[in-house]
């Protein structure tokens, strides 16, 4: 099943006017349902744009959009049905918190999609659970919370809307390790839990590494790669260019590769870089000697 | 070397919050040192960041920062003018619609001659490597070249001290890389004494000097190869390890023996290239 699917989809911004820009230039990609995915591309270029494409914020300029094989523009009026099927967490989504209680923000989804009130409640709470907030905080103003709270506020409001498809875009910045590593496994484990398809915007070449199966590259307006973690990866020196990076790991394998050693090609977390060194040592992997 | 920060036993508590934000610190920086400040959320990092240019005032200890007791009001404009702060958002610290006008605000209210800030105006721009976007509008800029010409506004004042609250968490690697180079470069060729906070390790492994926090407290105070050769400790404060230090770390685990003071790309490849050397040799 394809989750999304994108036909020449193309985005300008202020047509035929002297500002005139091409911000998605014809993509053309297929999501399979369940795939996490990696969105990467430098500021500016097109990634943000592309993305509002997948819930209907944004209307293509030309070329089309399937969800789950649905047209979404084929009856505009129904637009608000794909708000559902497709959730998307902004960057700094706290700053859009705004109900007075905990509760009811993380409501407002379900809510506007008219469930019942006992659905809704349901919702609400397996959402909170899902990011970690204790039930004493649901009766709080959001207002009140520390900002790493507020952003898992921010994200179980999407998540109580139980979205096919999962957008989020950069849901760690600014947050420190600990704070995104949270972040990332309950992610991770909604993923996992509900199989919904999930497409993760991050400037972390690391993260993306080990969270995404496949990673998709927009530069310059344009679709560059769209492949496995493996295959987007092994063109270091392509996404260098491109003000993109590697993981650090990755780095390190490529010049180890380069001076000449018979190491593995596809080492992009410190789990496989530890796996691999063992392998070569002559060592068990992961056993003490 | 004579010190430009000397805070001794900060203490400092929000109004209307129990638990203190800095619970007794004590820190002091040579002039013309680059440290990083680390520590989770809510460690007080940027608690005592603040202090350093009195946005906030100690509520118990002293703090002088170039000479100054940062809580004598009197000297507050001298303070401001030592002590520049860059934030972590650049479009919340852009007030003008063309580049060199935004960087030569600070120098209009410090009431400095035209001419000179013209003058000054010019060299901050070409300090940040941004001159040839003087005539350009700040929002048609990057986020990296637009904190960069945040920076440019905080290094026409000429301060001696620049202290930056993570200015890269909002840029992409582009944009992180300029500002880091852009930073070093004004400590390494002007001799500016660097305050850098932030959640990326890479960062605080170029710095001389790297201070953790934790819980209000100063935890650790020594070189990057002191700091990170403590993985345990700094995973136990919610911190992190660069990628290189961690796989040496994973190895060692493993009963492997490498040096515990790795924290670069470099450093890792000479240790993993020897370690694999030596191995083949066995081998043959």
């Amino acid at each position: 099943m394809i989750a999304v699917k994108t036909e020449k989809l193309r985005h300008v911004y202020s047509p035929q006017t002297p500002f005139e820009k091409v911000a998605v230039d014809d993509f053309s990609l297929e999501i399979e349902e369940g795939e996490f995915v990696g969105v990467i591309g430098h500021t500016g270029s097109g990634k943000s744009t592309f993305i509002q494409h997948l819930n209907g914020l944004m209307k293509p300029t030309s070329g089309k959009v399937f969800i789950h094989g649905r047209d979404m523009w084929a009856d505009p009026k129904k637009i608000r049905e794909f708000r559902f099927m497709v959730g998307l967490v902004f960057q700094y989504p706290e700053y859009q918190l705004f109900e007075e209680t905990v509760e009811k923000d993380i409501a407002f989804g379900p809510t506007n999609m008219g469930l019942s009130a006992a659905e809704i409640s349901d919702r609400v709470r397996t959402a909170a659970e899902f990011v970690g907030l204790a039930p004493e905080v649901m009766q709080k103003s959001p207002f009140e919370l520390s900002g790493g709270q507020k952003r898992r506020v921010a994200i179980a409001g999407v998540l109580a809307m139980q979205p096919k498809v999962l957008i989020l875009d950069e849901p760690t910045a600014g947050l420190d390790p600990k704070g995104r590593e949270q972040i990332f496994s309950q992610i991770s484990e909604y993923h996992k839990k509900t199989s919904s398809t999930v497409l993760l915007v991050s400037h972390s070449m690391e993260d993306v590494a080990r969270h995404a199966k496949k990673v998709l590259v927009v530069n310059d307006s344009k679709l560059f790669a769209f492949g496995t973690v493996n295959e987007v990866f092994a063109r270091t020196e392509e996404l260098t260019a491109m003000g993109l990076s590697v993981p650090q790991v990755t780095k390190i394998f490529t010049e180890l590769k380069r001076r000449g050693f018979d190491v593995a090609d596809n080492i992009f977390t410190v789990e496989q870089a530890k796996t691999e060194l063992l392998r070569l040592l002559g060592k068990a992997g992961g056993n003490n000697a | 070397m004579e010190n430009i920060i000397n805070a001794q036993q900060l203490v400092f508590a929000y109004s209307g919050e129990k638990e203190a934000a800095l619970k007794g610190v004590s820190v002091s920086v040579s002039k013309g040192e680059m440290v990083a400040v680390l520590g989770h959320n809510g460690s007080g990092k940027s608690t005592f960041a603040k202090h350093l240019n009195a946005i906030l005032l100690p509520s118990g200890g002293v703090c002088y920062v170039g000479g100054i007791n940062t809580a004598d009001e009197d000297k507050l404009l001298d303070l401001r003018r030592t002590a520049g702060m860059v934030f972590q958002n650049p479009d919340n610290q852009i007030v003008a619609t063309i580049v060199e006008e935004d960087v030569a605000f600070g120098l209009e209210n410090l009431g400095i001659p035209p001419e000179e800030i013209r003058e000054r105006v010019d060299s901050a721009l070409k300090d940040v490597g941004m001159y040839k976007f003087r005539l350009h509008a700040p929002h048609q800029l990057s986020g990296g070249q637009k904190q960069r010409i945040a920076i440019a506004g905080i290094i026409a004042m000429r301060p001696q001290l620049i202290i930056l609250d993570e200015p890269t968490a909002m840029l992409d690697p582009r944009g992180r890389a300029e500002v880091i180079e852009t930073i070093t470069r004004l400590n390494r060729e002007l001799g500016m004494t660097v305050i850098l906070i932030t959640h990326y390790m890479d960062e605080a492994a170029a710095c001389d000097r790297i201070i953790v926090m934790d819980d209000g407290r100063l935890l650790i105070d020594d070189t990057p190869k002191k700091v990170f050769s403590n993985v345990a400790l700094l995973k136990r404060v919610g911190l992190d390890v660069p990628q290189a230090t961690e796989i040496v770390y994973e190895l060692k685990k493993c009963g492997i023996d490498l040096p515990d003071d790795i924290i670069t790309d470099e450093e890792c490849v000479e240790a993993l290239a020897s370690l694999l050397s030596k191995k083949g040799e066995v081998q043959a």
